[in-house]
């Protein structure tokens, strides 16, 4: 039993709880907010469609695989290793594609490995950029992302580099 | 326009790539499952995005994001002064912010979502600042647990899956920075060049 498992049982049960000993009619309240998600989901889902279907289109071409190839020399020289290549494209834009890679990684490198665990913490230490990008901004009707995305990679570059460096410090290459 | 660049670019090169490699004829499919994917995803969270709005309406009509809210106030109003002048979308940061925190992703996102419409209100389709700020931070994560992963590591056997906690918390807490760091440097450089 994690932390987080217990966390959704007891916020649902507090929410509850405190509605209803302040007198508020919690299930209206509950049903009125879940139509407001519905009203959400609808505007996410355009946005989601185009995206994927881009995304499908670069790892079925071969295009994400020979991207990650050319990158690998550049990797090494600052102390990532060349194998998470393929992670470190797919990690902004698909987070089950992510999963996928990175599991598989872990699996082929060893799960305690160095290329394992640095894997791991890029893996628990990001979210999808694109998707979180596309989600949020679809829903606000937003179209000019101005600095948004180039200040979001500017995070995920010094994410990769430090997941390395971490492990290095923690766990010694 | 980034977007309509990234979307284009990503279609032109798969294309270009597919003659090359002789994967041509799967670009049709991929695509096709690509966005039968989104529909599939939309659906699957469905069920937990509207409960956790329905949550989050519980919460607000008995005042208690109001009291998490004002946990949260010092940090918020500093990162995003012009949002917490509205106590509604200040309470949707801080929500949003303790969610991410707890792991609870999907209770974070229709969080966020509610804090990022209040906040793109009559900006006719830009993102202000403060906006970009906000969506830079949730691009990074700041999860104190990350289940997923351990999930991952535990199931191939992994000799303490947690123990990669430390590494994580530095990357994290490093990545956060930056993004708040670069988001504030390039709101000053476009500010300047206009």
């Amino acid at each position: 039993m994690s932390l987080s498992a217990l966390a959704v049982p007891a916020l649902l049960c507090a929410a509850g709880l405190y509605g209803a000993l302040r007198r508020v009619d919690v299930y209206a309240a509950l049903t009125h907010g879940a139509e407001e998600g519905l009203g959400v989901l609808l505007r996410v889902l355009p946005p989601l469609v185009g995206l994927l279907a881009a995304v499908r289109m670069f790892g079925a071409s071969g295009a994400a695989e020979l991207l990650a190839r050319l990158l690998a020399p550049l990797l090494t020289r600052v102390g990532i290793p060349a194998e998470t290549a393929p992670l470190l494209l797919i990690r902004p834009i698909s987070g089950s594609g992510a999963l996928a890679v990175g599991s598989e990684l872990m699996e082929r490198c060893g799960v305690d490995s160095y290329v394992g665990r640095v894997a791991a913490v890029m893996l628990g230490s990001s979210e999808t950029t694109f998707y979180t990008v596309a989600v949020y901004y679809g829903a606000a009707g937003i179209t000019k992302t101005r600095h948004t995305i180039p200040a979001a990679l500017c995070a995920d570059l010094t994410m990769f580099l430090l997941s390395a460096f971490a492990v290095r410090l923690f766990f010694g290459a | 326009m980034a977007m309509t660049w990234i979307w284009t670019g990503m279609v032109a090169l798969s294309l270009a790539c597919g003659a090359l490699t002789g994967n041509l004829g799967a670009l049709g499919g991929a695509a096709l499952e690509g966005a039968r994917s989104a529909v599939e995803l939309c659906v699957s969270m469905a069920g937990v995005m509207c409960l956790w709005t329905g949550v989050m309406e519980v919460l607000e009509r008995s005042g208690a994001t109001a009291l998490l809210a004002r946990a949260f106030h010092p940090l918020l109003r500093r990162l995003f002064p012009r949002a917490s002048r509205d106590a509604e979308t200040l309470a949707a940061l801080s929500a949003n912010l303790s969610a991410n925190l707890l792991g609870l992703g999907n209770a974070a996102t229709p969080l966020g979502i509610r804090a990022a419409r209040a906040m793109a209100r009559g900006s006719g389709g830009a993102a202000s600042d403060e906006l970009c700020l906000f969506v830079v931070l949730n691009t990074a994560s700041i999860q104190l647990l990350p289940t997923t992963v351990a999930g991952v590591r535990a199931a191939l056997g992994a000799g303490d899956p947690f123990d990669i906690l430390p590494a994580v918390w530095l990357a994290s807490l490093g990545s956060v920075l930056a993004g708040v760091a670069a988001a504030r440097l390039l709101a000053r450089v476009r500010r300047e060049r206009t």
